[in-house]
């Protein structure tokens, strides 16, 4: 008996007048309040299974999931290669750097030929933005998107999500999955630095914004987007010491100098000395606070090196909910019945639903 | 199957609509007693004992169960709870529930566990069942205990302690918990 989608003869790849139809996960905002709180809620089982002495489930025995990494990562390709290997995926890592693509081959040649392979999921990193909603398009495979330019990073503000609501449970003496995602409401989030280049900024600010978090930005003028139309923040700042006791949590983004952030102040010691988390200024933090960081860090330029090593630094948290959040989202899109037609074409047998195996 | 996964399952889940109590709250618990009683006589007491329900019918019948045999050997049994949801081969078909929590006590390798559901039907939440405990260990023998066996088995399992045997229906639904046991039928809303 098999439950995925008969792949039609059409080599994995998809007819132009169906585009769009796929099971995506490709910004935020495609998952509103309900599907984050989903994913989170997922998330728990997978933290379970990361505990015990063998941590891999066989959810997804038979499945295909293809890494497309055109620009460079060590955690996100790690996070979402252990992943689905943690759920029995197997896992193609598809390297531009040694691929066609060096030939000249266009990327939507490249994708279509893996697609024909038999794929089931495309997760794509691309230094333009809107190239993930682009490979989706082209093929049937569920796509996600592991960061595109400057536009979004969802599974980054899913486990940053996680990770608050895990210290929180924590704090409380409660399992995570009793505390559920009313903590988010009201909580005071500042998010520092590089705005403008941040994939990660744009999708945490509306992950965060629809759980009903308060959200700050704090960055010099230079690194804030042209116009934040449509950004539901509550404010903008260019103070960090002012509003460092007033948060709970302290989002620091990373300076993209490999986007040309560097151009955008006038030197990395007066960023440093404006907008950087230093010893003074963790001080500053109320009690309780969190200090989050996306990673890589730049020690010593919006972080110092002895505030990232400081308990209520979160980062190297961050990275292992990765595996946990990445594992859900991966389940979620392939794990499942898929619609209607793929639920009609599935024999549940006569004794479905009625009683327990 | 509990209420709350019946109510969550597409495509054909509804409300559980009962139609005859088979099985009364005591009669339920002395299903359960005699179930401790027979698991101590097989086993010659309760050495490296460990009770296992499976989420979610089975937990509560799980911890019963444990407190009994307590009760009976003066020895503290550890018990746990498994969701087999990533382990099924019909994935996608039952919902991952938040509150289908896996938490197992202790390191099971050499242990005699005791897995426990509710209702033994086609017999593949079992088989999930087994594949999900050999990744916690080795355990030296692995019984199984449920309140109803409605047979039409899929699979060959076979209980070692049963609370009821019942003949059903393949359309019927059975709905236990320690409020005792009842046959009815599931209506799409």
């Amino acid at each position: 008996m098999s439950f995925r989608t008969p792949r039609p003869e059409t080599h994995g790849i998809k007819a132009p007048a169906v585009a769009g139809s796929g099971r995506n996960l490709l910004s935020i905002a495609d998952l509103g309040a309900e599907g984050i709180e989903e994913v989170l809620r997922v998330t728990d089982a997978f933290v379970e299974v990361a505990r015990r002495p063998i941590p891999k489930v066989p959810a997804l025995r038979g499945r295909t999931v293809v890494t497309l990494f055109a620009e460079e990562s060590t955690r996100t390709r790690f996070s979402f290669e252990t992943a689905a290997k943690r759920l029995s995926a197997d896992v193609l890592s598809f390297a531009v750097a040694s691929s066609s693509l060096k030939k000249g081959e266009s990327l939507r040649d490249t994708v279509e030929t893996v697609a024909a392979m038999g794929v089931d999921a495309f997760v794509v990193r691309h230094p333009s933005a809107g190239a993930p909603a682009q490979v989706a398009r082209w093929v049937d495979a569920s796509v996600i998107n592991a960061g595109d330019g400057w536009h979004e990073h969802p599974t980054q503000a899913l486990l940053d999500c996680y990770t608050i609501r895990q210290v929180l449970a924590e704090r409380s003496g409660r399992p995570v999955a009793d505390v559920g995602m009313k903590n988010f409401g009201g909580l005071r989030v500042a998010i520092v630095g590089d705005v403008a280049h941040s994939r990660v900024a744009r999708s945490g600010v509306l992950a965060l914004a629809a759980l009903g978090a308060e959200i700050t930005l704090v960055a010099p003028g230079s690194l804030l987007p042209p116009s934040l139309e449509g950004w539901p923040v509550s404010a903008v700042s260019h103070d960090l010491d002012s509003v460092l006791p007033t948060v709970d949590v302290c989002y620091l983004l990373r300076l993209q100098t490999e986007r040309g952030a560097g151009s955008f102040v006038p030197s990395l010691r007066e960023y440093t000395a404006g907008y950087g988390l230093t010893v003074r200024r963790a001080g500053l933090l109320a009690e309780g606070a969190l200090v989050m960081h996306p990673g890589p860090m730049n020690r010593g330029v919006e972080i110092a090196d002895e505030v990232a090593d400081l308990p209520r630094s979160v980062v190297l948290r961050q990275v292992a909910n990765g595996v946990a959040v990445r594992m859900a989202v991966l389940f979620l899109l392939l794990g499942q019945v898929v619609d209607g037609d793929a639920a009609g074409a599935v024999d549940l047998g006569p004794g479905f639903g009625a009683g327990d195996g | 199957m509990a209420e709350r996964e019946r109510r969550l399952t597409p495509p054909r889940g509804g409300v559980f609509v009962p139609r005859v109590q088979v099985l009364a709250p005591e009669d339920v618990q002395r299903a359960i007693t005699r179930i401790a009683h027979e698991i101590v006589e097989r086993n010659r007491g309760l050495d490296d004992v460990v009770v296992i329900g499976l989420q979610t019918g089975g937990v509560p019948l799980a911890f019963r169960l444990a407190q009994v045999l307590e009760e009976m050997e003066a020895t503290a049994v550890p018990v746990g709870m498994l969701d087999v949801a990533f382990y099924r081969d019909d994935i996608g078909i039952r919902p991952v529930l938040a509150e289908a929590i896996t938490s197992i006590p202790c390191d099971l390798a050499g242990q005699l566990v005791i897995l426990v559901d509710d209702v033994l039907f086609t017999g593949r939440t079992v088989r999930a069942a087994l594949n999900a405990l050999a990744d916690y260990g080795r355990a030296r023998a692995v019984q199984l205990a449920v309140m109803v066996d409605r047979g039409h088995r899929e699979l060959p399992v076979r209980p070692d302690y049963v609370g009821k045997n019942m003949p059903t229906r393949l359309d019927e639904q059975v709905d236990v918990s320690l409020d005792g046991v009842v046959l009815g039928d599931v209506v799409p809303r």
